[in-house]
């Protein structure tokens, strides 16, 4: 999936010359938490984010002090040279880059800086949602298998077998390297003649299990 | 006269029947007929014919392309792949002959239920044969092909103008029925169920609050599995009774999945029919202390049919109809022995299950503790509203 699939294509922005106060109240009002900053031509030039401006307000036990100091411009606190992505870069890209650069939220540019877009960690997060398969009324089958070649192909043919849809699959890697889990979310209500297909071809299905109880 | 109670009850129901081997079984909706009859707790007189619901009820909820979609199914006339775009055909809501009617009928029984209880003519009603929550506006998911509980509850609403409390203690999440009204302030959802990490259909968790001026309405109790008696009672009564107070509701409406026994083949449950004694008691107070007494009551899941789902679902019946006396004495043998030779497994001879039927549960204060917080996060806003 492509930044540009997910990114907000019409971000709130800010010119440098407006005041910290009147981005301030963009803040508020569009309930966001990053302005891009951009010039006349559309290029991207800044960002400022919440804590910036939080770090230009007045304390809260001097609210009424200070109050000069928002109406510098934004020129002033917004941070630059900007991490910015690419429209054509992967979701997985921007992610890195997030963690990376522990920040949330990526504008997106072409070559010449022009602003496209804006891509925040709740976007990315939305697509982790749905990679897990957790949008769609499904259940969940984890099953631990070896980490060689064949056995994603192995288990998928009993799910074709069964006749079921598979909506989402993730493989985790075992607590030891030599196993892996596959975690599928499979659209059915009774998944109990899947789960026996499974193991009756010799692996392990994990479900929610204590010890000592046989279920 | 105001009936106590009336039970919408016929043969027909059972024609909601997708195949031999397929876990949802309307025979079930016999079985308790019968065990009800054969202990004398079912007068005829009390026992209503359920009606069809028509197509303009049914698109109350469910777009006219998904009724019509249901109709070619049930004649044959529907291609394969048309057919799973809206669900059907597949191994959970296989096809069968006139699938929009034995549909149609439960919803009906459910409208029948509502229309005896809002009219007044009956205090409290039980349609068995409804409670189909996972049905969704263009899909059918998990054995549902209809919403009837959505379908009543937009009817009262639309009919009657009546602010409705969805109660839903299915092992399942009432995914259908939450979506159905997740944005609506008047009609205020409440599922207990066993969490969705592995369980169908994975929603319901506790952060599913409801949207725009829905906000606050939709309330989950996920609760861990292995969960036992005293802890998901603790959690329904507590959460019932504070969204009772909260809401105001005009009417109670509970969808009675009886999935969560420990028997129950699906679940990860541990509850025994003390728990199923005391949810319709509950309901049954709430009812009398916020609406008059209006009740109307629905079946849903429960697979394990020949144990758990008939001594479940009687209960609620003796609970509405004061006669829960009867659950001190044994299972009548006249049931057990018109029954036993079917059953693939030996039947109960009493209604309280015993404390042996399954080994302790380890860890089973952490899984107290923990449902706790889960009500906690559930009531929060309702609770922080009123301090």
């Amino acid at each position: 999936m492509l930044v540009e699939d997910i990114m907000i294509k019409s971000p709130i922005t800010i010119s440098k010359h407006h005041t910290i106060k009147e981005a301030m109240e963009l803040l508020h009002e569009n309930k966001i938490r990053h302005i891009p900053v951009i010039d006349d031509n559309n290029t991207l030039i800044g960002i400022v984010s919440d804590r910036d401006i939080r770090d230009a307000s007045p304390s809260i036990f001097h609210l009424n002090d200070n109050q000069e100091s928002l109406l510098h411009s934004v020129e002033k606190i917004m941070k630059y040279p900007v991490i910015t992505v690419h429209p054509l870069d992967f979701i997985e890209e921007a992610a890195v880059s997030y963690y990376e650069n522990n920040i949330s939220a990526l504008p997106v540019v072409t070559e010449d800086d022009q602003l496209k877009g804006l891509l925040t960690e709740t976007d990315v997060l939305h697509v982790l949602v749905q990679l897990t398969g957790a949008h769609e009324p499904s259940s969940r089958i984890e099953v631990k298998v070896p980490n060689v070649s064949g056995q994603l192909a192995n288990i998928a043919t009993i799910f074709k077998e069964e006749n079921v849809n598979v909506t989402s699959l993730l493989v985790y890697p075992g607590a030891e390297p030599e196993w892996n889990n596959l975690t599928f979310r499979v659209q059915t209500m009774d998944p109990r003649d899947i789960i026996k297909h499974i193991q009756a071809n010799g692996y392990e299905v994990q479900g929610p299990r204590l010890p000592g109880m046989d279920i | 006269m105001r009936n106590e109670a009336i039970f919408v009850y016929s043969e027909k129901q059972l024609a909601y029947k997708f195949n031999e081997e397929h876990p949802f079984n309307h025979l079930r909706l016999h079985l308790t007929y019968d065990l009800l009859n054969k202990m004398h707790a079912l007068s005829d007189s009390s026992v209503v014919i359920p009606r069809i619901a028509t197509d303009e009820e049914i698109s109350f909820i469910h777009d006219s392309a998904y009724i019509d979609a249901v109709k070619a199914a049930g004649e044959g006339e529907l291609e394969e792949d048309i057919a799973r775009n809206y669900g059907l055909g597949t191994e959970d809501t296989p096809i069968f002959p006139k699938m929009h009617e034995a549909a149609a009928l439960l919803v009906g029984g459910t409208l029948t239920a509502v229309d005896m209880v809002m009219s007044g003519k009956s205090k409290h009603a039980l349609n068995l044969g409804g409670g189909l929550h996972h049905g969704f506006r263009g899909k059918a998911s998990g054995f549902c092909i209809y919403n009837d509980s959505s379908i009543a509850i937009e009817y009262m609403r639309k009919k009657y103008g009546a602010r409705v409390l969805y109660v839903d203690t299915d092992a399942h999440h009432g995914d259908g029925v939450q979506w159905s009204f997740y944005d609506e302030p008047d009609v205020c959802t409440f599922s207990i169920h066993e969490t969705g990490r592995y369980l169908f259909p994975g929603t319901g968790d506790v952060h599913e609050k409801g949207a725009g001026k829905g906000y606050g309405f939709s309330i989950n109790v996920p609760v861990d599995a292995f969960t036992e008696d005293e802890s998901f009672l603790e959690c329904y009564e507590t959460t019932f009774r504070e969204l009772a107070d909260f809401f105001k509701p005009d009417v109670i409406f509970t969808q009675n999945g009886a999935d969560a026994h420990y028997y129950d083949p699906l679940s990860h449950l541990s509850v025994t029919t003390e728990t199923y004694k005391q949810i319709p008691k509950v309901a049954h107070q709430i009812a009398h202390e916020y609406c008059d007494g209006k009740w109307i009551a629905v079946g849903g899941g429960g697979y394990d049919m020949w144990r758990a789902v008939p001594r479940a679902w009687a209960m609620i019946w003796l609970e509405m109809t004061g006669q829960t006396h009867h659950v001190s004495e044994p299972i009548p043998t006249a049931w057990l022995n018109k029954w036993k030779q079917k059953s693939p497994v030996p039947l109960p001879a009493a209604w309280h299950d015993s404390s042996e039927m399954y080994p302790p549960i380890p860890r089973k204060g952490e899984i107290k503790e923990k449902n706790r917080r889960t009500v906690e996060k559930a009531l929060y806003h309702i609770r922080s509203e009123r301090q």
